[in-house]
C-alpha cells in the first residue's frame, strides 16, 4: 500500500497501459476470429432467406425451404432486417456513424436501386408480391426520452414504378372509430401490401391504443379495421391477415390469424412472446423470428395458420425469415 | 446522446479571474471524457441490443428508457450528502464511477430479461447519480472562485467531446465486428476503467487544513437548512422554474425536424449539431460568465432557448432554420450547464458543497422530468404548433419569475 501511495502516478500509468493492451488484444482477437468470407451465391425460388444471428455479423443466409435443417449458404448482403419478393430485395442495414441506418433497395441481379436514410433502428421491412412496393419501419428511440412507456416509429413506403416516396405514413389521413385521427403522438408500423399494389394493412397507435387499419396508397387514406392487432401480414391469396395481439393489457403478444371474409379470428397456440411481423410460407403456414427467452439467440419458428399445432423450430440462430417464391 | 442534465460545483477564495486552471480540473475533465465515451457507447448501442438482439417489446423498452433517465435525482442528493459527511468527495465519486463501470460487465449477464436489464440500467444510473455532485464539488473546491466559469467550461467541453466520441466507437465496432453484444460492452468497460484509473491517479483531493471536528457539521438538518439560505433557495427555485419550461432534447429535435422540413433521415444527426456547438462554446461561455456574472449568462442562455422554441414555430424553414435552432440550442447548453454550478457553488458553505450542488441539480432535474412528461401529454392532446405556443407562453412567465426571484441582486454577488 505504501509503495502504491509513493508510486501512484507510475502505478496509474502502468495499469492504464494494461487496460489498453487487454482491450486492444480482445478486439484484435475478436476481429481475427470472424468468418473467412464464405463464397456468396444468389438465392432463388424455393429458398428461405434469413439473417444469421450466430456470430453477430448479420449475414443474410439461405437454405432450401424443403430442407430447412440443411446447409446454410451466405449471400452477399449484411442486414438487420431483410425482405424480398418479385425480384426486389429491401435490406435495412448499418450506414454510418451515429450509428445510423439506411434502407437499401436491390434489384433482381443484386444491383443497388436506391438507398434512403433511416431515422432510427431497423424494425420491419416488406416488399409487395410484384416487387414494386417497398415499405419499412424504423424505431425512433429519442422521441420518448423520459416519458415512461413512450416510443415512436417511422414508416416509409416507396413505389418503384414511379419512384414516389412516402417518408412517413403520418402524412396520410386516418379514420379511427369514424373520426379522423389527428393527435401528434400517432405512430404507424408494419405495412403489408396486397396483390393490387395499392391496398395495404398497417398498425396505427395513439395514446397506448393500437388499431389494425386498411389503407389505400393512391388516395393516401387509412380506415380502422379493428382495435388491437399489430404488425399485420397478408396471406399470398389475400384472404387472411396474420398479426400479433396482446394477451393482457401490457402483456406479451401472441400470433393470431383473421379471416377477412368470415371475420373469424384464430389465436395460434404456443406463440406467446412473439414480437415480429410474421411471414406466410404458403397459404397455410406462417414463420416468424423469436428469442426463446432462455438465454438463446433469436430463432425462426414455423406454425400452421389454422392453430392446429404448436410452432416448431425452422432455423436456429436466425431472424427475419423470407420465403422466396 | 445524454445532454440534458449535467452538474458542477463552486469554491470560495479570493476572486481571481486570470491565471491557470488547477490540474485537477483537467484530470476530472479527462475522467468525464473517458466515462462519457463508455456511457454514450452504450446509449448508442442499447436500442439495437434491446430491440434487435433481445427483441424486447417497445413498451418494455419505453419503460426502461424512462427508468434510465429518471432514476438519478434522489441518488444525487445521497451522493452529495455522503460526500460531505465523510469529507471524501473523491471516494464517493470513485464509487459512482466504479458502479457504472461494473454495470457494463453486468449487461450480458442479465441476458434477455427485462427486469434484469432494468436492474443493470438502474445500477448504472445510480453510479451516475452518486458521482455527479461530489465530482462538481471537487471542481469547485480546487478552483479559485473567479475562474469557476472557465473551469466548468473546460470540464463540460471535455465531457461533451467524450459523448461525441462514444457513438463513433460503437459504430466502428458494429461495422467491423458485427452487432454481437460482447465487443461493445467489453470496450465500453475498458473506457470506464480507464476513467476510474485517471480519477484515482491524477485527481488530488482538496484536504481541509483544519482537523476533523468531533461532531460533523454535516447532517440532514444542515442540508435541509441550505434551503433556508435565501440565495441558495432562490437560485434553486429559479433553476427549477426554468427547468419546468425546458422541453427535453429529444422532443426539440423531433419537432424541429417536422417543422423545418429537413429530411427525416437527418433526425439522428440533429443532437450532434447541438453537441458540437456546446463543445465549441462551453469555454467561451464560461469565460463570459466569469467576466459578466454567472446569473446573467445563465439567464441569457434561457432567453436564447426561448428564441429556439420560437424558431420551432416557423414552418418549412428548411436548413437555415434548423441550423439556427441547433446553434441556439448548443449555446443554451454552453451558457447554462456548467454555469449554473459555477453560479451556485460560491453560495454554498464549503463543508456542505456537494450537498448544496446536489440540491440545485436535483431541483432542476426533477423539473425537467416533469416538463418532459407534461409536454408528452400536450403533444397527445393538441397540435404540435399549439403545444409549442403554450410552452412559449409559459416560458415567458418563467423567465419573468426567475428574474423577479433574483432581482436587485448585484451581479457580482452571485458571480463571485
Amino acid at each position: 500500500m505504501r509503495w502504491l501511495r509513493e508510486h501512484r502516478v507510475a502505478a496509474g500509468i502502468v495499469s492504464m497501459l494494461l487496460v489498453v493492451l487487454a482491450g486492444g488484444a480482445y478486439v484484435f482477437w475478436t476481429s481475427a476470429s470472424e468468418r473467412g468470407g464464405a463464397s456468396a451465391s444468389a438465392a432463388g425460388p424455393g429458398d428461405l432467406l434469413f439473417i444469421d444471428q450466430s456470430d453477430g455479423r448479420d449475414v443474410v443466409q439461405r437454405v432450401r425451404m424443403a430442407d430447412p435443417g440443411g446447409p446454410r449458404q451466405d449471400t452477399a448482403e449484411r442486414c438487420q432486417r431483410v425482405y424480398s419478393a418479385g425480384g426486389t430485395t429491401v435490406c435495412l442495414r448499418l450506414a454510418g456513424p451515429g450509428p445510423s441506418y439506411e434502407v437499401a433497395v436491390l434489384g433482381a441481379d443484386g444491383r443497388l436501386l436506391r438507398t434512403l436514410g433511416l431515422a432510427g433502428i431497423p424494425n420491419r421491412a416488406r416488399v409487395s408480391a410484384s416487387g414494386q412496393i417497398v415499405s419499412w419501419t424504423s424505431f425512433v428511440t429519442g422521441d420518448s426520452y423520459a416519458v415512461p412507456g413512450g416510443f415512436s416509429t417511422r414508416t416509409g413506403v416507396l413505389d418503384l414504378r414511379t419512384g414516389a416516396l412516402v417518408e412517413s405514413l403520418e402524412d396520410f389521413s386516418t379514420t379511427v372509430a369514424g373520426e379522423p385521427l389527428l393527435s401528434a403522438d400517432r405512430n404507424y408500423w408494419g405495412v403489408t401490401v396486397a396483390g393490387d399494389d395499392r391496398t395495404f394493412y398497417a398498425t396505427v397507435s395513439s395514446q397506448n391504443r393500437t388499431w389494425l387499419v386498411k389503407g389505400d396508397l393512391p388516395t393516401r387514406t387509412m380506415q380502422e379495421v379493428r382495435p388491437g392487432p399489430e404488425c399485420p401480414s397478408l396471406s399470398p391469396d389475400g384472404t387472411k391477415v396474420a398479426y400479433k395481439k396482446r394477451v393482457g393489457r401490457l402483456g406479451s403478444w401472441e400470433l393470431a390469424v383473421l379471416d377477412l371474409t368470415s371475420r373469424h379470428e384464430q389465436v395460434l397456440p404456443g406463440t406467446t412472446g412473439i414480437d415480429d411481423q410474421a411471414v406466410w410460407l404458403n397459404d397455410t403456414r406462417l414463420a416468424y423470428g423469436q428469442v426463446p427467452g432462455d438465454g438463446r439467440k433469436s430463432s425462426v419458428f414455423a406454425v400452421p395458420a389454422d392453430g392446429s399445432a404448436p410452432p416448431e423450430l425452422l432455423v436456429a440462430d436466425a431472424s427475419s425469415p423470407v420465403p422466396l417464391r | 446522446m445524454y445532454l440534458t442534465t449535467r452538474n458542477g460545483p463552486p469554491v470560495t477564495e479570493k476572486p481571481v479571474t486570470g491565471g491557470k486552471l488547477p490540474s485537477t480540473v483537467f484530470a476530472l475533465g479527462a475522467v468525464s471524457l473517458l466515462t462519457d465515451v463508455s456511457a454514450e457507447m452504450i446509449t448508442a448501442f442499447l436500442p439495437v441490443y434491446l430491440l434487435y438482439t433481445l427483441q424486447l417489446g417497445y413498451v418494455q423498452f419505453g419503460l426502461l428508457d424512462g427508468l434510465y433517465n429518471g432514476a438519478t435525482a434522489m441518488l444525487r442528493l445521497l451522493g452529495g450528502f455522503v460526500s460531505d459527511r465523510l469529507r471524501r468527495p473523491k471516494l464517493v465519486a470513485m464509487a459512482g464511477y466504479g458502479a457504472s463501470a461494473l454495470a457494463k460487465l453486468a449487461f450480458p449477464l442479465a441476458g434477455a430479461s427485462g427486469a434484469g436489464i432494468g436492474g443493470v440500467l438502474a445500477f448504472d444510473r445510480a453510479g451516475k447519480g452518486l458521482r455527479t455532485a461530489p465530482r462538481d464539488a471537487l471542481i469547485t473546491l480546487a478552483t479559485p472562485p473567479g475562474r469557476l466559469g472557465r473551469a466548468f467550461g473546460v470540464h463540460r467541453a471535455m465531457d461533451t467531446f467524450g459523448a461525441l466520441l462514444g457513438p463513433l466507437v460503437t459504430f466502428w465496432i458494429l461495422a467491423e465486428l458485427g452487432t454481437g453484444a460482447s465487443p461493445v460492452f467489453a470496450v465500453s468497460f475498458c473506457f470506464a476503467v480507464l476513467g476510474c484509473i485517471v480519477l484515482a491517479t491524477f485527481v488530488r483531493e482538496h484536504v481541509p487544513p483544519s482537523p476533523k471536528p468531533a461532531r460533523s457539521p454535516v447532517s440532514w438538518r444542515a442540508c435541509a437548512g441550505l434551503l433556508r439560505d435565501r440565495r441558495v433557495r432562490r437560485i434553486t427555485l429559479a433553476a427549477g422554474l426554468l427547468g419546468l419550461v425546458t422541453i427535453s432534447d429529444a422532443f426539440v429535435f423531433v419537432v424541429l425536424q417536422k417543422t423545418s422540413g429537413v429530411p427525416l433521415e437527418l433526425l439522428p444527426l440533429l443532437p450532434l449539431g447541438t453537441a458540437l456547438v456546446f463543445l465549441t462554446a462551453a469555454v467561451p461561455m464560461g469565460l463570459a460568465a466569469d467576466r459578466f456574472g454567472r446569473w446573467p449568462v445563465f439567464f441569457a442562455g434561457h432567453v436564447v432557448l426561448l428564441g429556439v422554441y420560437a424558431v420551432l414555430l416557423v414552418p418549412g424553414g428548411g436548413f437555415p432554420v434548423a441550423i439556427a435552432a441547433l446553434l441556439g440550442h448548443g449555446l443554451f447548453y454552453a451558457a447554462t450547464d456548467g454555469v449554473l454550478m459555477a453560479c451556485a457553488g460560491p453560495l454554498v458553505p464549503e463543508p456542505l458543497r456537494a450537498s448544496g450542488l446536489a440540491v440545485v441539480q436535483t431541483g432542476q432535474a426533477v423539473a425537467r422530468l416533469l416538463s418532459s412528461v407534461g409536454f408528452g401529454f400536450l403533444l397527445a392532446a393538441m397540435s404540435m404548433r399549439a403545444a409549442v405556443l403554450l410552452v412559449l407562453a409559459a416560458f415567458v412567465l418563467a423567465l419573468a419569475g426567475a428574474a423577479l426571484l433574483l432581482r436587485r441582486r448585484r451581479p457580482d454577488a452571485l458571480a463571485a
